[in-house]
């Protein structure tokens, strides 16, 4: 099963191979294998408790796994700390937006651009150097504003990111990660909250950043969103892949129905 | 091969196990040594051992009041000295105004002898010469502090049920300075002793028994047997131990919350005063700071045992206070709290869950 | 929304008019009250210096908890690490000048190893605590700064003899070290002309007044240095990071920060101008002793940063002030002033004051309380704690927060051909 898959992908950016994680005597993940082709949007689904939340924080450095290997663009991430996988270009979005509430939202987006000058201690005071971390931080203030006008919310970059409704921070999370420049994002549930406009903006987003190159894997409950966006579509159960194929590959998959309909598979 | 991959899986918990329990065996070993070459006498050890004892039991008291407002409260009760202090105060008054009528102006010995007009020895402040003063000051002891914890519970606590740990435990820090202040605004400042000279009695077998400290040992394990058989055999007790596990599942399933907090409470500061009162009761020191001093040893029990065990508490203060006392085999006398606080951040840094963390809940 | 330019300067300008109040009221009481001129200005000095020594500390402790979110009870252990380490390095070797030996060195090179070492070991003292939680984190605070006053006060650290010259920390015994204060007076005496003395010597202000004066004033001056820093701290990336890590430090992560080498970091620093804290309150004084780091002392710094509330820098100093003229300086001026007009002999215990009261005498129990002022100011405090944590929400930190940027976020690169 999992070799298949794995091969099964030209120009994988993200490979998961045999990736286990138990909490004491709870199995969440089990064995779990697949690929993510560069440059596409691929979705991961399954039934509440497949696994799907965990295998992604497994990825990013939040959970330590058990067992298995992860590797981006070849280099082994497995087990890394987080901030160190989010260096090499792999981030990730969470299901209930982090937003750092207390900060307003131009000051989040702040927050995006990676090995600032100006987040070492000496570089910010001692004020010889403290010119050029001024002449990043205007850099970055540019691309924070180019940014947060191409999400349409740059009317709120003043406002406490706290006071944000449920969809508005999904974007700016989404906007933030951009400023990271990833490779690979990893968005967990994007859409939940969001009222469908927004959605549809959210969509439209995701689509024209993958034209420039972004890889994107995509968890998400809301199943038309996933098989109409999604070339791939990888399916979880009980820890493992369950299926792994096209979206009507996926439709028409009656172990992936069953396991749906609350079946042992 | 097998050995070396389960050495490779060990978590940094396991190894710190390990190395504790090595330690424990070098020290162990270190004993004997000394016993056989004659370097350390059978009865200083003995001595010590028991002190160890001693002390555990009042540490272990007020540990279980801290280890079950911790976990039910969830906040870190930085007052709890303050409560040993309330009990004490305020059962040897009560002891004093019974135990010395006619000796003393009530003056005086409504304010435990704050102008030096009610000297204990006068008074006959010992459990020979006036059992049931000191007796019934026990009983006053556990009953005021319960009183004051739960009033400050309803004026402070209760509005900040859903507040942070953090919050609590600042306004926690704001109770203690209160109740410490007001007893020194009413007994002032100075430290004195209270008690009188404690009475030796022969034992067969045991040899001279000093008395206050045999009321302390008898009343702590009363104390704490009898919250042994309120927790297990109890349906109040039952919900004690649920709630401490999860509040929201308990209040789910239809356990009276509010009910288990004042328990808590009830319990938790009657302990902690009966344990200030006996303090006094066999060291005769008394002073407004003495809950306070003994605050972190008494949270250093607590987390060793783990936070919510009341088992763990105990245990947890059997450890301090023999390590308390014992350690001064190797280390000089003003270094040996300082073992049982770097115990504690080690234990806080690597197994925060406790010692026996993991337990199932008292 | 940060506030306006104008609400601001609102807002400086009733703080100022608030301390100048303080300080015209103080001096009228004690002029009314019959105190000398000396006596009155000496205890004006010493709340300013007082206000600067707390304010100091406030805004280390800012740095951390304010700031970072870590919630540091450990003051006192560092600040007794910065003295201690000063008292080492510039004692006198001469036995009869100090009880224990030090090099010798410098004081400016000993307020310089003082704040050192204790970043030394706030740095240890952080990295192996990064996981742990915030309650916990601060219980082990408190046990490190209890270790560390057990240690200085233990016999083990209190005499350490090198060769022929007995070092260490005295144990229990009070030990001198080089007055900061022969800095100040250094500094007075070359810069400060004789004129100014023989002008305020002329009103009444006796020389050790002036010098007490110009010690408060270099206080006041390293506590705006401090200020200037935490400022510029606050308004760039790092700062960014540190307000990421209080608000949500795995989305910090999540970002590519180091949130571990930036806590290490900051608590290093704080834990240095914590030492540097120590140094001046016990710098004017000549002796120092361990009892001078006990908890109660961490709990004081709290209390000036939550008085001053919001977790800001401004509040931090706006704390130290109120903390230094109300509850620490204020009651016992009081006193002095009650005492030295009311000719009463306080009765001895509340008791008897109570008695008098059933008499209708009133007189006994005001002046019991008064006599009793350091208690009732306690109580006052704690209740003040508790209102604090009653009113407060969550969040300590108001909205008066800097921007984390170097640059002003409200500017925007003009709309152009980049969009859209």
């Amino acid at each position: 099963m999992s070799n298949e898959s794995v091969t099964g992908v030209d120009d994988p950016v993200l490979v998961v191979d045999g990736l286990e994680k138990r909490f004491g005597g709870i199995v969440a993940v089990d064995g779990a294998s697949f690929a993510i082709e560069r440059g596409v949007i691929t979705g991961l689904i399954g039934p509440n408790g497949a696994g799907k939340s965990t295998t992604f924080n497994c990825i990013t450095g939040v959970y330590k796994p058990n067992g298995g290997t992860v590797t981006l663009d070849g280099t082994e991430i497995t087990g890394k700390r987080p901030e160190w996988i989010a260096n090499r270009g792999l981030v990730r979005t969470f299901q209930i937006a982090r937003e750092l509430p207390e900060m307003t939202v131009i000051e989040n987006m702040m927050l995006g651009p990676q090995n600032q000058r100006g987040e070492s201690l000496l570089q910010s005071v001692v004020p010889g150097l403290r010119r050029g971390v001024v002449a990043e931080e205007e850099g970055l203030r540019e691309r924070a504003w180019e940014t947060l006008e191409l999400f349409e919310i740059d009317h709120l970059a003043h406002e406490k990111a706290g006071t944000l409704s449920g969809g508005q921070r999904k974007l700016l999370e989404l906007a933030r990660a951009l400023l990271t420049d990833p490779e690979v994002l990893l968005l967990d549930e994007p859409m939940a909250g969001v009222n469908p406009s927004l959605e549809k903006k959210l969509i439209e987003r995701i689509h024209e950043l993958k034209e420039q190159g972004y890889t994107f894997l995509i968890v998400e409950h809301d199943m038309e969103v996933i098989m109409e966006n999604c070339k791939r579509v990888i399916v979880m159960h009980q820890g493992d892949v369950l299926a792994d194929g096209t979206p009507a590959e996926i439709e028409s998959n009656e172990r992936v129905i069953e396991a749906y309909l609350g079946g042992e598979v | 091969m097998y050995g070396l991959q389960r050495f490779k899986n060990a978590s940094g918990q396991d190894l710190f196990g390990y190395l504790l329990l090595a330690a424990l065996a070098v020290l162990i070993l270190d004993l004997a040594r000394r016993l056989v070459m004659g370097t350390l006498a059978p009865g200083t050890l003995q001595t010590l051992a028991w002190n160890g004892v001693i002390d555990s039991l009042y540490i272990g008291l007020a540990a279980i009041g801290l280890s079950m407002t911790y976990s039910i409260l969830r906040f870190a009760n930085f007052a709890h000295g303050d409560l040993l202090t309330a009990g004490a105060f305020s059962g040897w008054t009560v002891a004093y105004i019974i135990g010395g009528i006619g000796a003393a102006d009530i003056g005086s010995r409504l304010l435990l002898d704050a102008d030096g007009g009610a000297r204990a020895g006068a008074l006959g402040m010992d459990i020979l010469a006036s059992p049931l003063a000191i007796v019934l000051g026990l009983v006053a002891a556990a009953i005021i502090t319960i009183l004051v914890a739960i009033a400050f519970d309803r004026l402070v606590f209760k509005r900040l049920r859903t507040a942070g740990g953090i919050t609590l435990l600042i306004a926690s820090v704001g109770v203690a300075f209160v109740i410490r202040y007001i007893i020194a605004l009413v007994y002032t400042v100075d430290e004195r002793g209270i008690v009188a000279s404690a009475p030796f009695v022969e034992f067969p077998v045991v040899g001279e028994v000093n008395l206050h400290e045999l009321t302390l040992v008898v009343s702590a394990t009363v104390l704490i047997l009898g919250v042994h058989f309120l927790l297990q055999y109890t349906k109040l007790g039952k919900s004690m131990r649920a709630m401490s596990d999860n509040r929201d599942l308990a209040r789910i399933t239809g356990i009276p919350t509010e009910r288990v907090v004042t328990a808590t409470w009830v319990i938790g500061a009657g302990l902690a005063g009966a344990a200030g009162y006996l303090i006094v009761l066999d060291q005769s020191q008394i002073s407004i700071n003495l809950g306070w001093f003994l605050l972190l040893l008494i949270f250093a029990a607590v987390i060793l045992g783990g936070i919510g065990s009341i088992y763990g508490a105990i245990a947890g203060a059997l450890i301090i206070g023999i390590t308390l006392n014992v350690s001064l085999i190797w280390l000089p006398a003003d270094l040996n709290e300082v073992t049982a606080f770097g115990l504690m951040i080690l234990i806080l840094i690597v197994k925060p869950d406790g010692l026996f963390g993991g337990v199932e809940t008292a | 929304m940060s506030e306006s330019n104008s609400e601001r300067r609102t807002r400086l300008l009733r703080l100022g008019g608030f301390v100048a109040a303080t300080y015209i009221g103080l001096f009228l009481i004690g002029f009314i009250g019959g105190l000398s001129l000396n006596e009155i200005f000496g205890q004006l000095i010493s709340i300013t210096m007082y206000a600067g020594v707390f304010g100091l500390l406030a805004l280390a402790l800012n740095l951390h908890w304010g700031y970072t979110g870590m919630f540091n009870i450990g003051i006192a252990g560092f600040m007794a690490i910065g003295v201690y380490t000063m008292v080492f390095l510039t004692a006198s070797p001469d036995p009869v000048a100090s009880p224990v030996a030090g090099l010798d060195l410098p004081i400016l090179v000993g307020v310089l190893g003082g704040v050192i070492v204790a970043a030394i070991f706030g740095a240890l003292l952080a990295i192996p605590t990064l996981r742990v939680r915030a309650d916990y984190f601060a219980i082990i605070t408190l046990g490190f700064s209890e270790i560390v006053r057990l240690f200085i006060q233990s016999d083990t650290l209190g005499e350490i003899e090198i060769g022929d010259q007995v070092y260490g920390t005295g144990a229990g015994r009070s030990v001198r070290y080089s007055n900061f204060r022969d800095l100040t007076d250094v500094v007075v005496q070359t810069f400060v002309p004789s004129a100014i003395f023989d002008t305020l010597g002329a009103v009444g202000l006796s020389d050790s007044l002036v010098r007490r004066l110009f010690y408060a004033l270099v206080v006041l001056l390293f506590m705006l240095a401090v200020l200037w820093l935490l400022r510029r701290i606050a308004r760039s990336p790092f700062g960014r990071v540190l307000k990421a890590i209080r608000e949500d430090e795995t989305a910090a992560q999540s970002l590519g920060k180091d949130t571990r080498a930036a806590k290490v970091t900051v608590f290093a620093l704080g834990a240095g101008l914590m030492g540097l804290g120590g140094i001046l309150w016990h710098g004017q004084g000549s002796f120092v002793e361990p009892d001078l780091f006990l908890p109660i002392y961490t709990f004081f710094i709290f209390i000036a940063l939550i008085i001053g509330g919001s977790g800001s820098n401004l509040g931090a100093m706006v704390g130290g002030f109120v903390f230094a003229a109300f509850l620490w300086d204020g009651p016992r001026y009081l006193r002095t002033i009650v005492s030295e007009n009311l000719d009463i002999d306080a009765p001895q215990t509340i008791y008897h004051a109570g008695a008098e009261l059933l008499q209708f005498d009133v007189v006994p129990l005001i002046s019991y309380l008064a006599e009793s002022l350091d208690e009732l100011r306690w109580i006052f405090i704690g209740i003040v704690l508790i209102v604090l944590m009653l009113r407060r929400p969550e969040g300590l930190y108001g909205d008066q927060e800097d921007i984390a940027a170097a640059v002003d976020l409200t500017e925007r690169p003009p709309r152009g051909e980049n969009n859209e």
